[in-house]
């Protein structure tokens, strides 16, 4: 396979290469490929014995231990009070896989007993209820495919001088997943929620008892009491056997171990939403409640710590997600910004999930700098480093969107870069 | 609060998929929750509110909440909260402007009532819900003391709690307004 199989038009400067020209491409490569099999008669050993029995849960291929969740860090003197990350780069699609679903929590994993476990709803409500597990698996469900983002993802892009980190080392706070689970305002309404009510205080039944206030207009938008993840009843450290799920907001508030939800008609002021996940402006004022995680797209490979072998034809593929609905366009730069190709959107693009992007790229073996920037449907534009920068204090840390670069040497190596 | 129409709007693919199944829930649920009693949800309930609702019965001040600190709470956050391997809980006054803002109980928390929540729910770490109701006013009268909002002796409870006013509370905006 050479470059003279490929008949594709530039879209962008330095090789970005026109869509369709890649879907061409792709065909092609596949009848090279699969012209050039050879038909012999040693087979791979694997092909000569019995393989192995079923089991009751499969796990990945011995092969592919190395992927794992990276960048574990916990507080001093702690082992759960921190986060680990979304392996961004080792994964494809949009959907992350359960146990590769980045962490981040505030006295480690509770191991609770869905058996003693009870979601009790009180406050401003008509009647205080308590429900089990067993009883609200006979309550109508409904599933979405959604990310879930942590609010301080990216925020060490915010260093003076750019790290030498791996995508999911700078942007692994982020993953979706199929949540499936009883829409809140159905149990809202059951309680009886009066008309003085205007929040609700969420709270975890973890070590730390996590607590978070919630609008009650975002809880009967589209919040859920998600009980299933991929299919399967949602694991441990995603909050078994229940957890709060608030599409597109900041994932502090997607409250895990949920047992208790107060409704009231003033937020709580929780430790987390006031000294924590607040955002400090330059005139010294402070944000309380920014929500929505702001529109983003990151190139997930090539990215920070991979290495491209030689020049030629390459795939440039990431995510790109917006907490306020649906990625409208991503484009793509091969020449630090200076001109940008509209990249290919994978079906479905669903409202407040992952997308997933591909293009086509041709590298010539020069030094080159990628950058992707995404477009939501409401037109809100993925802003430059610069222009964030600009508008923040130093302790404004978290809500980063920025347009990620990634850096590719004369050798192949990617790095982190600010461009 | 919660209108057909506004299901409707909000879970239309609920209601499309499962009414057509079987006919019978169009957005409602089957309504298979436990009453509480007003007793048994004061027995879980812990959230205090910036107003002073939620707080318990008890009482106590800096001088008593020294020796609760020192016993729960100086391994991670240093003598006098200023120091240790966690958070700074001390200090920072005037940095929130500056190129290295310290945000600290002091500097940046806006409500008193905030200290006490978190205390009572998440703290000490290795033994979280362990502070007796006067041990948690203490050390919250402590730490308040340590920043310079009130004296060593004042004594915090249910009613003085929520009457402090944190020297940064004016600095917060709301981003959202229900």
């Amino acid at each position: 396979m050479t470059d003279q199989d490929f008949e594709m038009t530039p879209a962008a400067g330095n090789g970005l290469m026109e869509r369709r020209g890649f879907l061409r491409a792709g065909l092609a490569g596949g009848i090279a490929m699969l012209v050039a099999a050879p038909a012999t008669a040693d087979r791979p050993a694997w092909t000569k014995t019995p393989g192995t029995a079923m089991n009751g849960y499969g796990s990945p291929s011995r092969f592919e231990t190395d992927v794992q969740r990276v960048g574990i860090g916990s507080l001093p003197g702690t082992v759960g009070t921190g986060a680990s990350r979304t392996p961004l780069e080792q994964l494809s699609g949009t959907i992350t896989p359960s146990g590769l679903h980045f962490e981040r929590h505030h006295n480690g994993i509770p191991d609770i007993d869905p058996d003693r476990h009870q979601l009790i709803i009180h406050g401003l409500v008509e009647r205080p209820l308590s429900f089990s597990l067993e009883t609200l698996a006979r309550y109508p469900m409904t599933s979405r495919i959604q990310f879930l983002e942590c609010s301080g993802n990216s925020g060490a892009l915010l260093a003076p001088t750019p790290a030498k980190r791996t995508c999911s080392q700078l942007h692994g706070l982020i993953a979706a997943s199929e949540w499936t689970g009883v829409p809140l305002g159905v149990l809202l309404d059951e309680a009886g929620v009066k008309p003085e009510a205007r929040w609700l205080v969420a709270e975890g039944a973890d070590a730390a008892m996590m607590s978070r206030s919630v609008p009650l207009s975002k809880a009967f938008d589209d919040a859920l009491i998600a009980l299933y993840q991929n299919g399967e009843r949602i694991r441990p450290s995603n909050g078994y056997p229940m957890r709060l799920f608030l599409p597109g907001w900041e994932g502090n508030m997607s409250v895990k171990w949920l047992h208790r939800i107060k409704v009231t008609s003033t937020p709580a002021m929780t430790k987390d939403e006031t000294s924590k996940y607040s955002d400090l402006q330059p005139d010294g004022t402070a944000k309380l409640f920014t929500f929505p995680m702001g529109v983003k797209s990151v190139i997930t490979n090539p990215s920070g710590g991979l290495h491209m072998s030689k020049p030629g034809l390459y795939q440039i593929t990431g995510l790109a997600w917006s907490g306020a609905g649906r990625i409208n366009r991503v484009e793509v730069s091969a020449d630090g910004g200076k001109s940008w190709a509209t990249a290919a959107l994978e079906e479905p693009v669903l409202t407040k999930n992952l997308t997933r992007f591909r293009t086509a790229w041709r590298w010539n073996g020069a030094p080159a700098t990628l950058m992707s920037r995404a477009v939501d449907e409401h037109g809100s534009q993925q802003p430059t480093r610069d222009s964030l920068i600009a508008e923040r204090s130093r302790g404004f840390f978290y809500h980063y969107n920025a347009i990620q670069a990634w850096r590719i040497t004369r050798s192949g190596e990617v790095e982190n870069v600010y461009a | 609060m919660f209108t057909p129409d506004r299901w409707l709007g909000t879970a239309f693919c609920f209601i499309v998929c499962t009414s057509a199944a079987t006919g019978t829930w169009a957005g409602e649920g089957p309504s298979l929750g436990v009453e509480l009693s007003v007793d048994e949800v004061a027995a879980v309930d812990i959230t205090v509110m910036p107003d002073g609702e939620g707080l318990p019965a008890g009482s106590g001040n800096a001088k008593a909440g020294t020796s609760v600190y020192v016993a729960n709470c100086m391994a991670c956050h240093g003598e006098k909260g200023v120091g240790g391997v966690n958070d700074t809980l001390v200090g920072g006054h005037g940095t929130l402007t500056s190129d290295r803002p310290q945000k600290t109980i002091g500097s940046y928390w806006p409500y008193a009532t905030t200290l006490f929540d978190y205390v009572r729910r998440a703290m000490p770490y290795q033994t979280p819900g362990s502070l007796e109701n006067n041990e948690l006013y203490a050390v919250t009268a402590y730490l308040l003391h340590l920043n310079g909002i009130i004296e060593e002796d004042k004594i915090l409870n249910a009613e003085t709690l929520p009457e402090i006013e944190m020297p940064n509370r004016d600095n917060f905006v709301w981003a959202y307004s229900p």
